[in-house]
C-alpha cells in the first residue's frame, strides 16, 4: 500500500480554475456536487479536455462556466442552448455541454429547449433544478411546485410546474435522466452516458437551494433538503414519466433514474443523409 | 443551378436579398442562423441553398433571439457568421448585439427595413431602424453600419461588413430596406482574387500567456473554441483574463476600450459619397434607397439654378462627423431626406454649422424626386 502524500493541489484541480475560488454559491448549495460530477465525468471521457466546451446562461448555475478549466462561455439569460447550437454546428468535433438552471433553461429559455430537443442536436444538457430563481433572491419559476412559497409567491405558487423528464422525452430527447446531488456516482455515470449519446442528452440534477427555496418551504437547512432527497428518492429507470412530477412535499417521492436511452438520428446524421446526394451531384 | 463555387464571378440579374448573401459568401461567411421575416426571407432562402454547397451551415432557429445567439456561438468556433432580419426581428436581436459587443465576437446582421412600429408594414419600405441599429441594446458600445443604395452595393457592402466585423471584433449591420432588398437589377461579381477579405486576429502566444481580453491591444486576438486556450468569456464585465470583474475598476478598464476601438478608427471606417458638393450652396444628406430619388432631385435642382450637392452616408455609423461638418461650413443649409419621422437628422444637426431641415416619410414608400426637389427649393428661399 502506498504511503499517504501531502500535496498542495487537489487531484480535481486540473479541471478547475482554482484561482477563481472561493466560489459565489451559498453554503449548502448543490451546484458544487453537480460541478464535481461534471468534472469527474470529463476526466474519464474519451474526448480530450481541450475539446470539451461548456456553455452557460445566467443565474447561479451560469457561474459554473467560470470555474471549469476548459473553453467556457457564459452567455445571456436563457440562451446558452442557441449559442451552443451555433458552436456545435461549426465545430462538430467539440463535446459541447450546456450547464444551466431552471430559470435559465426552461423558464426564459423554454422555447430554445423544446426546439433543440426536437432537432436532436448533439448537445449535453446538464439542468440543475432547485425550484426557484436563486441569484435574484428566490422567486418562483417554471419548476416551482404548486403551492410552494417563494419571494413572489407569498400565498403559495398558483402555477403548476413542468415535469422536465416528461417534457424532454416528449420533445424527442434520446437520453433523459434525473438524479439528485446526493446521487453523485449515478449522476457522474449519467453525464458520461450523455457525452456518448449522439443527440440531445438531458440530465436533470435535483439540487438543494437552502437559502432561496428550502427555508421558505419547511426545509430548515441544507441537510433537511438532502434528507428529503435521501428519504424520497425512488430509483425507477422504467418509471411512467407522466408520474414523475416533483412536489417537494415531505413524504412524496422523487423518482430518479436513467429514464430514456434510445437511438434516434441526430440532426447531424439526418442532415448528412439528405446532403450526401446533393453533393454527389455537384459538378 | 447548383453551384459549389463560393464566388460566382460574372454578371447576374438578381434581387438585393440574393446579392447580399452572395457578397457574404464571397467574404467567407460559412454560417447563417435566422428566422424568416418579410422582406428579408429571400436572404435565408439563398443561404439555405448555397451554404451547404460551399461547406457552410444553415440553420433556421426558433426565433431571432436564438438566431443571433447561434451566430455568436458559431463565430466563437471560428466561423464568419451572419443573420438577416427586419425590424421586428431586429428588436429581438438587441440582447445579442450587446453580447457580441461584450464578447467581441465578429458577426454581421443584415436588417431589411420595413415600416414600423410593431408589425407595421411587412411588405413596404422604411428607414426607421437607423437609431435602433446604433443605440438599441443597453449600455455603451459602438457598432458599424453600412447603408447600401443599390443591388450591387448589397453585394459590395456585405464584404465590407464582414471585413469591419472581423477587423474590430464587433457586430456590424447592413442597413438595407425593402426597396433595395427586393429590387432586381444587374449584379457584377468580380473574380475571387480581386475580393479582399479579412479574418480576425488570433493569438500566437502559448495558452499560459494568453489573455482573451488583453487591454494592451485595442482589438485583442481572439482564441477559437477547441484550440487549446481554455478561455473563458462572459457577458459580465470582465478582466483581461476574461473573468467577471463586476466593479467600478473593471467597468472603467473594459467599456472605454470597447468604445475606443471604433472611435479611434473612425476616420478609417467612415465612408461617404459626395456628388456636386464642390460649389454647392445647399446640401442634401441622404442614404440607402432614398439616394436614387435624391440624386435625381439634385440634378433637377441644378437645372433650375439651385446649386445643390449630395452627401450620401455610406456608413451611417460611425456617423461621418467630419464630412458632414465640412459640408455644413460650406453650404447655407442642409436638407436631410429619409423614410422616417426624423432619425439621422439628429446627428447631422449635432455636427452642422448651418441650419438643418428635415424631409421625412413615415414609411411605405420612398420619395418622388419632385418631393425632394420641392424640399430643396424651400430650403434655399
Amino acid at each position: 500500500m502506498n504511503a499517504a502524500t501531502i500535496t498542495d493541489r487537489h487531484p480535481g484541480d486540473v479541471l478547475l480554475r482554482r484561482e477563481r475560488f472561493p466560489h459565489i454559491w451559498c453554503p449548502g448549495c448543490g451546484l458544487g456536487n453537480a460541478l464535481r460530477c461534471y468534472v469527474e465525468a470529463m476526466k474519464v471521457s474519451d474526448t480530450p479536455l481541450d475539446k470539451h466546451v461548456v456553455v452557460s446562461g445566467i443565474g447561479c448555475s451560469g457561474r459554473v462556466a467560470g470555474y471549469v478549466n476548459i473553453d467556457s462561455y457564459h452567455t445571456t439569460h436563457g440562451r446558452p442552448i442557441p449559442f451552443a447550437t451555433g458552436l456545435k454546428l461549426m465545430k462538430p468535433e467539440l463535446e459541447v455541454t450546456v450547464f444551466s438552471g431552471d430559470g435559465d433553461l426552461i423558464t426564459i429559455g423554454g422555447n430554445h429547449f423544446i426546439h433543440t430537443a426536437r432537432r436532436n442536436l448533439d448537445l449535453n444538457i446538464l439542468f440543475v433544478n432547485n425550484f426557484n430563481y436563486g441569484m435574484t433572491g428566490g422567486q418562483f419559476g417554471a419548476t416551482t411546485p404548486y403551492a410552494a412559497r417563494t419571494t413572489t409567491t407569498p400565498y403559495g405558487n398558483f402555477e403548476q410546474a413542468f415535469n422536465m423528464p416528461l417534457l424532454a422525452a416528449a420533445c424527442g430527447a434520446p437520453f433523459v435522466a434525473r438524479w439528485t446531488t446526493l446521487h453523485v456516482r449515478q449522476l457522474k455515470e449519467a453525464i458520461q452516458r450523455a457525452f456518448e449519446v449522439e443527440g440531445f442528452a438531458f440530465v436533470e440534477i435535483i439540487s438543494p437551494c437552502p437559502i432561496g427555496f428550502g427555508r421558505k418551504n419547511r426545509f430548515a437547512d441544507a441537510m433537511d433538503e438532502m434528507t428529503h432527497f435521501r428519504e424520497g428518492a425512488v430509483v425507477d429507470h422504467d418509471a411512467d414519466l407522466r408520474e414523475v412530477g416533483i412536489t417537494m412535499r415531505r413524504g412524496d417521492p422523487i423518482v430518479v433514474g436513467n429514464f430514456v436511452d434510445v437511438e434516434r438520428p441526430s440532426y447531424d446524421v439526418g442532415k448528412r443523409k439528405l446532403l450526401q446526394k446533393v453533393r454527389e451531384g455537384l459538378p | 443551378m447548383l453551384d459549389s463555387r463560393p464566388v460566382l464571378t460574372g454578371e447576374h440579374f438578381v434581387k438585393g436579398d440574393v446579392a447580399v448573401m452572395e457578397g457574404a459568401i464571397a467574404a467567407g461567411c460559412r454560417f447563417y442562423a435566422g428566422y424568416p421575416i418579410t422582406p428579408s426571407s429571400e436572404i435565408a432562402e439563398r443561404a439555405s441553398q448555397r451554404l451547404p454547397l460551399v461547406g457552410g451551415e444553415y440553420i433556421q432557429m426558433e426565433d431571432e433571439i436564438g438566431s443571433l445567439a447561434a451566430v455568436i456561438g458559431a463565430s466563437c468556433g471560428g466561423a464568419k457568421a451572419m443573420t438577416a432580419t427586419s425590424g421586428p426581428g431586429l428588436s429581438l436581436m438587441m440582447e445579442h448585439i450587446g453580447l457580441a459587443s461584450m464578447l467581441e465576437t465578429p458577426c454581421v446582421i443584415v436588417d431589411v427595413q420595413r415600416g414600423g412600429p410593431s408589425t407595421g408594414l411587412p411588405t413596404l419600405t422604411s428607414q426607421g431602424d437607423m437609431m435602433q441599429a446604433r443605440w438599441g441594446s443597453h449600455g455603451d458600445y459602438e457598432i458599424v453600419a453600412y447603408a447600401p443604395s443599390t443591388v450591387q452595393e448589397m453585394f459590395d457592402f456585405a464584404i465590407k461588413a464582414f471585413n469591419a466585423a472581423e477587423t474590430y471584433r464587433i457586430p456590424v449591420l447592413v442597413m438595407a430596406d425593402q426597396i433595395i432588398a427586393q429590387m432586381t437589377t444587374k449584379l457584377v461579381i468580380p473574380p475571387e482574387e480581386e475580393i479582399e477579405t479579412v479574418y480576425r486576429p488570433i493569438p500566437d502566444v502559448p495558452a499560459e500567456e494568453y489573455l482573451p481580453f488583453d487591454s494592451s491591444y485595442l482589438v485583442p486576438p481572439m482564441a477559437l473554441a477547441g484550440t487549446g486556450y481554455r478561455l473563458h468569456m462572459t457577458g459580465l464585465t470582465h478582466s483581461d483574463a476574461g473573468y467577471p470583474e463586476t466593479n467600478v475598476p473593471g467597468q472603467e478598464a473594459l467599456v472605454p476600450r470597447l468604445v475606443r476601438k471604433i472611435r479611434e478608427n473612425e476616420e478609417k471606417i467612415v465612408e461617404v459619397e459626395e456628388r456636386l458638393v464642390d460649389d454647392a450652396e445647399v446640401g442634401l444628406v441622404i442614404y440607402g434607397s432614398t439616394a436614387g430619388p435624391g440624386w435625381e432631385a439634385v440634378q433637377a435642382a441644378r437645372k433650375e439654378g439651385i446649386k445643390a450637392g449630395m452627401l450620401r452616408l455610406v456608413t451611417p455609423w460611425p456617423f461621418p462627423r467630419t464630412p458632414v461638418r465640412r459640408l455644413s461650413e460650406q453650404v447655407d443649409a442642409i436638407l436631410v431626406a429619409e423614410v422616417n419621422m426624423g432619425q439621422m437628422v439628429h446627428p447631422v444637426t449635432e455636427q452642422a454649422e448651418c441650419p438643418v431641415h428635415h424631409l421625412g416619410l413615415p414609411g411605405g414608400r420612398i420619395f418622388h424626386p419632385n418631393e425632394i426637389l420641392r424640399g430643396l427649393r424651400k430650403v434655399v428661399t
